[in-house]
């Protein structure tokens, strides 16, 4: 069938056109964001916006060649790859160029290219490849080990290198094994490890307790229904720590109100505990350990960082986790960039009208922080266009995947959406002061050949498997 | 067979679930929560003042008595500052290094992004080298002010001088904001509204570093700043420099009035100081020095403040008015005996009796009772008769403010009949009680200035234009606006003003010691002098006179302070400065008098005097 054996008609043109229109909203946004009066054609190639447009018409040539190379040659050569970037990341620290302070840039002429950006796609491969073979099984030993490996070893390298949010990245892959039958408590506990210690460092602990605190009641009753129980419940917690803060604040003992928010969980979870006990109620046990554990973890990880930790390690962890140390004190960037984001109400203030960003209140304006230029500019309805937009193309990606009956095209297409997402979440997060400022770009949107290049690499070559969906079945 | 299939929803569940915290984020931040467009427009909205320069202040023949000097100011913007090498600039600005730290810790408090003043009023000679090395320190920059100056180093306490605006100011007026300066005294108090000008305003963006990228709403909202206008005076800026130097090591004050037009020549306040002094860097510490010097007050302006009693000058008026109520004729002739005299005792033998010309002229105290009893018993009682009196003198000026722009005039003191009443009960007081003020003595009080425009009242024969310093206003096209000024005549006859002047040459031309001291071989000046009792020290010496006799254009008035005889050293202050106006030069006879007056030191004689 002709259908079959021209590629052309199998590529996704749903994908594609997502992913031009972002590659041109996010040009035209960078244009907006480093507008300069001296150059102001969109096309002057002194100026980022100028550049970008010869990164998009590299991208799209790359993601034509993407689509004439045979599918067969990234599955067979998929570990080849990998073990080729891990090579060249591994010669980073010797041959690298230094860039704001991340040795992680290899100069090949006038182009700087950063292998860790590469390797998000070659750890992709290798695991697809992996998983794919022929008696896999998720839960052997050796299986586990050898993932581990695939992921932990790129993830290592690029820590070295000082480029900690790349790194952060790699641990999307878990939702990736999740989805190929990986234990789901395995996911629940890093997701909820992750989310307690981001709610700890960017909210504040009493913040956390009393979120752990709902969450947990929250699905409590969404499990079980029981409308009484936990009603219950949420008394006992708010009537104990109700009782204790009037009694601090009338007798002026002037006590930290956490200590408060502590008795109250701990005595909720050992009275609820006792009843789960005495009506052998397993699951409602788990659960209250889990939320009492959750919240020890909260406190202890702030009590930790904020009172037994010199400044000197909190700086290290920051750095350590990528989140990047504020000059101006308490969320000075977060704060501005709130402000650019906020002040576009609800129609924005029209196409080069920002000025939060133009006039660099926003650090990193086209970089890592190009939402706030969206924000600003284009307001709620364009901060949610690129929301859908993201959500279009990820959600189109989960379905490409799973209609893939290849192993391999479905993991990998797994691997590129789940990137994808987690590059999203942490960077808008982080612009909208719901997670820490961890420098990881926005696909598609922010300056950079670099990142642009390898986020086209990363998503074509599914495209090319996606179209060969006919062809191969047995991987 | 896949068996995690249904996975997907899961995973699909999470990337939903994290796209729809962020859509009800946005939708808080970016439209429920309006604070943060408040905090966008703080951010780059700039307003930039600039200030006009002040109007300038110019004397009678158009010479500047005040105009504007370039001074700079070094700002800082905290957040801009890298490191610097503090010594270097601490001694390019000549100042200390914890006054620099001090500065730069202010200036940290009020904003780390808005400029703050570090060293305000840096000379031109200062900015030329900071200019230079500037490029060395970033964060700091210079902004340009204007500085008063005084050319003539006269007219301190009458031009004023201009200060840093206080809180209590800002709160009352909106025009102005902390670091502006207002006229605090003087013309520079009093015509602050015309000498301003109006502050412009450029609303400008500017990014975080605070550099300006551009105009705010196309500049449609800024206001260009207008300069302030000029003051054009009747005051005499050399004659000033003039008086103040015969004035050296005196207390005391001139005040000089051109009798036609009621413009002030001179108002001349003594100890003085250079007014150049209250300018720039040096202003706080000098203001304390000269606000301390209790003893000298150099700050007051006597020629509007002080309130002396008018001693003998005063009896020109008591003269016309005698004769203008017909309580005496021109040749009704009194007796005198001398310091024997009663009630009132006389200060020298002289013809007797005699008549009002003479009266005058020997200054008796005997023929100015006897005048003053006169006008007492004129009417059915003693309280009308003093209400009568009263009349007159407030007519010709005395007890009352002369003129607005004077702001710290005093009003001096003519007691009511009711005061008498109260201190002697009605009826039981008469000419007698009261008989100081036949001669000037007594419950009265009046300033040189009411002085001077008493004798401009004689000069005029009748009237008086009200004394004033500014004459027009020119505006910014250089225009002039002329004030118009109310002319008030007095009721009292043409005739009797010539008996009154009639005395007032033979004082400056018969008397023996005014006719070596003060008469002028072609000029007729008039002139009384003053001794004035002083309860708490050494007389007081005054004079007031005009010249010339006819079409007078100069009358003035002197106090000195503690100097004795009136005839000693107000008249040939006196007669020198009507001397230099209308001659433009003393003859070579009188230099020697010129020298000795200014040699006098009557300020540091007094302060051995007051040591036990």
């Amino acid at each position: 069938m002709e259908k079959r054996n021209n590629v052309w008609a199998n590529v996704d043109w749903i994908t594609i056109s997502i992913y031009l229109a972002m590659m041109f909203i996010g040009w035209i946004n960078i244009y907006a964001a480093v507008f300069n009066e001296e150059h102001k054609s969109i096309f002057d190639s002194t100026q980022q916006y100028g550049k970008q447009l010869m990164w998009i018409f590299a991208a799209i040539f790359i993601a034509v060649l993407m689509i004439n190379t045979d599918s067969k040659f990234f599955v067979a050569f998929a570990f080849p790859i990998y073990g080729g970037i891990i090579l060249l990341l591994a010669l980073v620290p010797f041959i690298g160029t230094t860039i704001n302070g991340a040795k992680s840039w290899i100069q090949i002429g006038n182009f700087l290219l950063q292998p860790s950006e590469f390797m998000k796609m070659a750890t992709s491969l290798a695991l697809a490849r992996f998983i794919s073979s022929y008696n896999f099984k998720m839960h052997e030993y050796k299986s586990l080990l050898i993932l581990s490996g695939i992921i932990l070893v790129p993830v290592g390298l690029i820590f070295l290198q000082n480029d900690t949010g790349s790194a952060i990245v790699f641990g999307v892959f878990l939702l990736v094994l999740y989805r190929e039958g990986l234990n789901g408590l395995v996911l629940f506990f890093s997701f909820l490890i992750a989310l307690v210690f981001i709610l700890t460092m960017v909210l504040d602990p009493y913040i956390t307790v009393i979120t752990l605190t709902v969450a947990a009641l929250v699905i409590n009753y969404l499990m079980k229904k029981k409308t009484r129980r936990t009603l219950i419940a949420a008394g006992l917690f708010s009537g104990i720590f109700g009782v204790l803060y009037l009694i601090n604040y009338f007798l002026q003992w002037s006590i930290d109100p956490l200590y408060f928010l502590l008795i109250a969980a701990a005595l909720t979870s050992a009275l609820t505990f006792l009843y789960a006990y005495v009506l052998r109620k397993r699951s409602l046990m788990i659960m209250i350990a889990i939320y009492f554990g959750s919240v020890l973890f909260a406190v202890s990880v702030d009590y930790v960082f904020h009172n037994i930790m010199e400044q000197h390690q909190r700086d290290r962890i920051n750095e350590l986790l990528g989140i990047q140390s504020d000059l101006h004190g308490a969320g000075y960037h977060v704060n501005q960039s709130k402000i650019a984001i906020g002040s576009g109400g609800f129609f924005g203030k029209g196409f080069l009208q920002g000025t939060q960003t133009k006039f660099d209140f926003v650090p990193e304006q086209s970089t890592d922080f190009i939402f706030c230029t969206v924000g600003e500019e284009w307001g709620f309805l364009g901060t949610v266009t690129v929301i859908g937009l993201f959500m279009g193309l990820l959600m189109r990606l989960i379905f490409l995947a799973e209609r893939n009956r290849s192993k391999f095209s479905r993991v990998y297409g797994y691997c590129v959406a789940t990137i994808l997402f987690f590059h999203f979440a942490v960077n808008i997060g982080m612009t909208i002061g719901l997670a820490p400022v961890i420098g990881i770009p926005l696909p598609f949107f922010s300056y950079g050949g670099s990142s642009l290049w390898s986020f086209t690499l990363l998503l074509f070559v599914f495209i090319r498997l996606d179209a060969s969906r006919f062809e191969q079945l047995s991987y | 067979m896949d068996t995690f299939s249904k996975r997907k929803f899961i995973i699909a569940g999470i990337m939903l679930g994290i796209a729809a915290i962020f859509i009800l984020r946005l939708f808080t931040i970016q439209i429920t929560n309006k604070t943060y467009k408040q905090f966008a427009t703080r951010n780059v909205l700039r307003k930039i003042t600039t200030f006009p320069a002040r109007g300038l202040i110019y004397d009678r023949n158009n010479k500047l008595m005040v105009y504007n000097k370039a001074a700079y100011d070094l700002m800082i913007i905290p957040r801009e500052v890298k490191s610097f090498d503090t010594t270097e600039l601490c001694r390019i600005v000549q100042l200390e290094r914890l006054d620099l730290r001090e500065a730069i810790k202010k200036a940290k408090q009020f904003s780390y992004y808005k400029p703050s003043i570090v060293v305000g009023q840096i000379s031109p000679d200062i900015y030329a080298p900071l200019q230079e090395k500037l490029y060395k320190y970033p964060g700091f920059f210079v902004q340009s002010r204007t500085l008063r100056e005084y050319p003539s180093k006269s007219a301190a306490q009458t031009l004023g001088f201009v200060g840093e605006v206080n809180q209590r100011i800002i709160d009352e007026d909106k025009y102005y904001r902390s670091g502006d300066y207002i006229g605090v005294s003087g013309l520079e108090k009093a015509y602050e509204k015309e000498l301003r000008g109006i502050k412009g305003i450029t609303k400008s963006m500017v990014d975080v570093h605070n550099r300006i990228k551009g105009k705010y709403n196309e500049g449609l909202e800024d206001t260009t700043a207008i300069l302030g206008q000029n003051l054009m005076t009747g005051l005499d800026a050399e004659l000033h420099a003039y008086a103040e130097l015969l004035m050296t090591n005196k207390r005391g004050a001139i005040v000089a009035i051109e009798p036609a037009t009621g413009e002030i020549i001179l108002m001349v306040s003594a100890p003085t100081y250079d007014p150049n002094l209250l300018v720039g860097r040096q202003r706080s510490a000098n203001y304390n020095i000269l606000d301390r010097d209790s003893l000298n007050k150099p700050m007051w302006n006597r020629a509007v403040i002080g309130r002396y009693p008018p001693g003998s000058t005063f009896k020109l008026a008591n003269a016309l008015i005698a004769l203008e109520e017909h309580a005496i004729t021109p040749f009704d002739r009194f007796s005198c005996s001398g310091k024997g005299s009663k009630p009132i005792s006389c200060t020298h033998s002289h013809v007797s009796p005699l008549a009002v010309r003479e009266g005058i002229r020997e200054s008796c105290n005997s023929f100015f009772w006897n005048a003053f009893r006169q006008i007492m018993n004129h009417k059915s009682n003693s309280a009308e008769s003093y209400q009568a009196w009263r009349d007159y003198i407030t007519s010709f000026g005395f007890g009352q403010k002369l003129n607005p722009e004077l702001s710290s005039e005093v009003k001096g003191s003519i007691p009511e009949a009711s005061l008498y009443d109260k201190w002697y009960t009605p009826g039981r007081w008469n000419a007698m009680t009261i008989r100081s003020l036949a001669i000037g003595q007594g419950e009265i009080e009046a300033t040189p200035l009411q002085m001077a425009n008493l004798c401009a009242l004689i000069a005029n024969r009748g009237y008086y234009i009200t004394p004033h310093i500014v004459r027009a206003i020119q505006d910014t096209n250089r225009v002039d606006r002329q004030l118009s000024f109310e002319k008030k005549v007095v009721n009292i006859s043409p005739e009797h003003f010539n008996t009154v002047i009639d005395g007032m040459q033979a004082v400056v031309d018969e008397t023996r010691t005014l006719g070596a001291t003060v008469h002028l071989d072609d000029i007729i000046i008039c002139g009384k002098t003053g001794t004035v009792q002083n309860p708490h020290g050494a007389d007081h010496s005054a004079f007031v006179g005009f010249a010339p006799r006819d079409n007078p254009k100069i009358a003035v008035a002197v106090f000195i302070e503690n100097a004795g005889f009136g005839a000693t050293y107000a008249a040939p202050v006196a007669g020198l400065l009507i001397e230099k106006y209308l001659n433009d030069s003393i003859v070579p006879k009188r230099k020697d008098l010129e020298q000795r007056l200014i040699e006098t030191d009557l300020l540091n004689v007094a302060v051995v005097k007051k040591k036990p």
